[in-house]
């Protein structure tokens, strides 16, 4: 199985912990007895499902990753199978959508604007790391298997924890730095059109994490500031307005031992970059302008 | 429970930039939202930013040619307000870093827009929206301002005296997603709502799953009028399979509408014999319609809008973000070929009555962005000016709840000006329904002071979690879905008295039906079955106003249009509708558009283009 199986965390023992030391209340029961319909209605609803899928040819399969550490039955890891009838331009969030709405209100993952800008739904699709909301079906090879995304803690079904993603993010001062405006109280920094250019593939990251899910790296040291945040270091340092001594102390930060001679190449980010970034090449540049920059200073 | 000076609800560009204004300030401030700051829908605006920047150009020009898009309903302290602060603001994003589109010299550009008289539209290619929330939320890094991501607020903590007038908000109630805990955000200077759009009250839209439209909702059960909330736009140019936005920067290029048999219709039929495609959006997305109305649609559903013209280097550089959409979501080449698009449900015009400050008729209660209507909108809204409304009014409502004199508004909040009450009877039942249990509750807490107040809001809050998780009852999806089916059928472009009334009667069913709602996930983790279910209540709430005020309304004044009669009508109508949630009986009631100036008065006049 490529998802890995989430660690039991302390975190899960303490709950048990907890719900062990107190007397069931009459909402715990409620919940106990709503879990052994929930279980029994699943096998069912698989059942009918298949049948159904049996008949009607025009449905897709999916099987999909569930994991709630909370809920019992599904502390497990296991894989449900979804039949979702095929509209023309589905795609893997659409059918998701669909399996949750018509037969599994539990089924979780995080979505919001639909359109590859929100950044919300990478997740792990027959292997690869894609935006659910622009893989089309009828794209992929059934039965569909989706996942969370690998080499992050899974916190339920699709959903994974970001904070490590965002912490390396934060990082890197993601922030416009600058010792010098215009004089004019309204008036613009200058920048030219081909400035704009450079560093316009890197300003398209929408934050979805797909790059550092993919990267080996990232993988093997946690502390490797990863593709997306050394994209973000790349948006600032080449960004002609921030100015020499700024662009300084950027190099120093990626240059540091867990930053971009990390990087072996192997273009994993960039192969999945749902905003088409050329990462890889972006991580290189940097290694090249830090080389120069220290040849200055010999 | 959390304690800071100044509590925001949301974390879009309204959100994040209301943050950094009263962090300027010196405020403790803090971001409550249910999505990742990067995550807000902000982030799918594409067009741009309307700034009189330029010679040749003002705010003057700027402030008319809204006071027109609105068909004359904005408030002119509002539109004045938007159009003198845009530039300096736009100029603070660039300041930022927002990597803005230049012109040769290495200034930002700028491009024609709908309804503008001039080229005053600044833009990042086709992804305004997302550079502008990428570096305000930088800012928002920068400062280490605090944010609490994946919390959903649930409802204010608001004090119960009988007038609206009278009460205080002392903070929010919020459920932490990833934990699935309920906890509380005292704020002793004030709350700021910017939770956006209400999109999901329609079926065909552009806006996100997250936006239900939660401030507006929260804000009217606590007793803050809502305002013109009939007047929703449809923008003409969406997706057909999935309502995904193609930007009217297109047609601001040059993009050329058509119909079925290649006509290009806005001229050849003389909707707009001026403008054409770049009429207003209302304009356009009625034209579109009537084509298919009349068989010369596509597929009987859409017309084309194409950009082939304009040529490969032109769209890759100012465009490009448009190929891939129509790519990605239609399947359509827009280098070679022409991309099918229809009206969809995009902006409310309405939302949380605020004066030009982002107060509200309560007392510590905020809100910015599109959830308010302040409004400069009035009956619809010009493209390029969602973006200056989040930054200009946010900026304005964070530096007044920390605690900046700004002296006295001209716009007036709740029945504190004149304003008369509506003479319309519903004949459908609207408001609260039966019993009132948890899992439907609304009206506040009871208690003395903010801290009790709170408390008991908590206390409420994790009552009715618990109670949306122990009982047993129908799936909210359902009732979402009915609620959108019968407003994108009967709310829609085209509007009549037959088709308001079936939705009302409608939304009533849904109501009754809500109060058999349960949830059925059982997990504290990362429970959007219960975050989606709560939203569904705010969904049936939004909607019920806004059909209210459609009925009522019978005149056909910017987005709003309606068959019996399809005129404006300045004698009876040149004012704002009002909807008071009343405790669970809603109440319908007016005051004047301020039509009034700084320096001039702006007299209604024939809206053509």
């Amino acid at each position: 199985m490529s998802t890995q199986i989430p660690k039991q965390t302390e975190k899960a023992d303490e709950t048990a912990a907890e719900t062990e030391s107190e007397a069931p209340s009459k909402g715990d029961e409620r919940r106990a007895e709503k879990r052994r319909r929930a279980d029994e209605q699943r096998r069912q609803r698989e059942a009918e499902e298949a049948e159904r899928a049996a008949a009607d040819e025009n449905t897709v399969e999916l099987r999909v990753f569930r994991y709630d550490p909370d809920v019992e039955g599904k502390q497990e890891p296991r894989f449900d199978t979804f039949h979702v009838p095929f509209t023309k331009g589905m795609t893997v969030l659409d059918a998701l959508m669909y399996s949750r709405d018509t037969y599994d209100s539990s089924l979780t993952f995080r979505h919001s604007c639909r359109q590859a800008v929100c950044g919300s739904d990478a997740m792990f699709v027959n292997g690869g790391q894609k935006l659910a909301c622009k893989t089309q079906i009828d794209e992929l090879e059934e039965p569909i298997r989706v996942e969370p995304l690998p080499h992050a803690e899974v916190t339920k079904d699709l959903v994974v924890d970001l904070e490590h993603f965002y912490d390396q993010m934060e990082a890197v001062e993601p922030y416009f730095q600058t010792n010098e405006y215009p004089d004019g109280e309204l008036e613009e920094q200058r920048q030219t059109r081909e400035n704009r250019e450079k560093i316009k593939m890197s300003t398209r990251c929408i934050w979805c994490s797909a790059c550092m899910s993919s990267c080996n790296i990232a993988a093997g040291d946690n502390e490797y500031l990863g593709p997306a945040a050394i994209n973000k270091a790349y948006r600032f340092a080449m960004d002609e307005r921030e100015g020499e001594d700024v662009k300084q102390k950027r190099l120093e930060i990626i240059e540091q031992e867990h930053g971009v001679w990390r990087c072996q190449t192997q273009f994993s980010c960039t192969e999945v970059c749902p905003k088409d970034i050329p990462l890889t090449e972006h991580i290189q540049e940097l290694k090249r302008e830090a080389v120069k920059n220290n040849l200055k200073f010999w | 429970m959390h304690e800071h000076d100044v509590v925001v609800v949301g974390a879009g560009g309204a959100g994040l930039r209301a943050a950094i204004a009263a962090q300027e300030e010196g405020a403790d401030v803090a971001i409550v939202s249910k999505l990742h700051p990067v995550r807000s829908h902000t982030g799918a605006a594409e067009g741009g930013i309307n700034a009189a920047l330029r010679d040749g150009d003002s705010w003057e020009d700027h402030a008319y040619d809204t006071m027109k898009g609105s068909d004359y309903l904005g408030d002119a302290p509002a539109v004045e307000a938007l159009c003198k602060e845009s530039p300096e603001e736009v100029i603070q994003l660039e300041h930022w870093g927002m990597p803005f589109s230049r012109e040769e010299d290495g200034r930002v550009s700028q491009r024609p827009f709908g309804g503008l008289s001039f080229p005053r539209t600044t833009y990042a290619g086709a992804e305004t929206g997302h550079q502008m929330l990428h570096t305000m939320y930088e800012q928002v890094v920068k400062r280490g301002i605090t944010v609490y991501d994946e919390w959903h607020v649930m409802d204010l903590a608001v004090t119960d005296e009988e007038d609206p007038a009278d009460r205080t908000c002392h903070g929010v109630v919020a459920y932490d997603i990833q934990r699935g805990e309920v906890d509380g955000f005292r704020a002793s200077g004030g709350v700021i709502l910017a939770t956006g759009g209400m999109g999901q009250v329609f079926d065909h839209t552009t806006n996100a799953v997250a936006n239900t439209g939660d401030g507006v909702a929260m804000a009217y059960r606590a007793g803050v009028p809502m305002e013109d909330m009939e007047f929703i736009q449809f923008h003409p140019t969406t997706l057909p399979s999935t309502g995904v936005l193609i930007s009217e920067g297109v047609r601001g290029e040059g993009g050329i509408l058509y119909n079925e048999k290649g006509e290009r219709f806005m001229f050849e039929h003389g909707y707009a014999n001026n403008d054409g495609e770049l009429a207003s959006r209302d304009v356009v997305s009625r034209a579109e319609l009537t084509e298919v109305n009349e068989g010369r649609g596509i597929e009987d559903e859409y017309v084309h809008l194409d950009m082939r013209h304009l040529g490969e280097e032109r769209i890759l550089d100012r465009l490009e973000n448009i190929l891939h959409l129509a790519e990605d979501f239609e399947g359509a080449d827009g280098l070679t070929e022409p991309m099918p698009v229809k009206p969809g449900q995009h902006y409310a015009m309405g939302g949380i009555e605020t004066n030009e400050h982002g107060e509200t008729a309560i007392d510590g209660l905020y809100a910015a962005g599109e959830c308010a209507c302040v409004s400069v909108h009035g009956g619809n809204r010009l493209g390029g000016n969602a973006l200056p409304e989040l930054i200009v009014f946010g900026k304005r409502a964070g530096h007044h709840a920390a605690g900046k004199e700004m002296g006295e508004p001209e716009i007036p909040t709740g029945k504190s000006g004149d304003w008369e009450p509506a003479e319309y009877e519903f004949e459908v039942a609207v408001g609260t329904v039966g019993d009132r249990g948890p899992a439907a509750a609304d009206g506040g807490a009871v208690a003395s002071d903010a801290e009790g107040l709170l408390e008991a809001e908590i206390e409420r809050a994790r009552e009715r979690v618990e109670d949306l998780l122990a009982r047993k009852g129908r799936n909210h999806a359902e009732i979402r879905s009915k609620v959108q089916k019968t407003m994108t059928a009967n709310v829609n472009v085209f509007r009549e008295e037959e088709g308001l009334k079936q939705s009302l009667s409608d939304l009533r069913e849904a109501r009754e039906a809500y109060t058999d709602v349960a949830v059925s996930d059982p997990s504290r983790t990362f429970n959007t079955d219960l975050i989606h279910t709560m939203e569904t209540r705010n969904v049936l709430d939004i909607a019920e106003a806004l059909t209210m005020g459609a009925l009522a309304r019978r005149e056909f004044r910017g987005a709003h249009w309606r068959k019996e009669r399809q005129e404006r009508d300045d004698e009876n109508w040149l004012k704002h509708t009002l909807v008071s949630w009343n405790d669970g009986e809603p109440e319908l009631w007016y005051k004047p558009a301020i039509l009034e100036g700084e320096a001039k008065t702006y007299e209604p006049k024939v809206r053509s283009y």
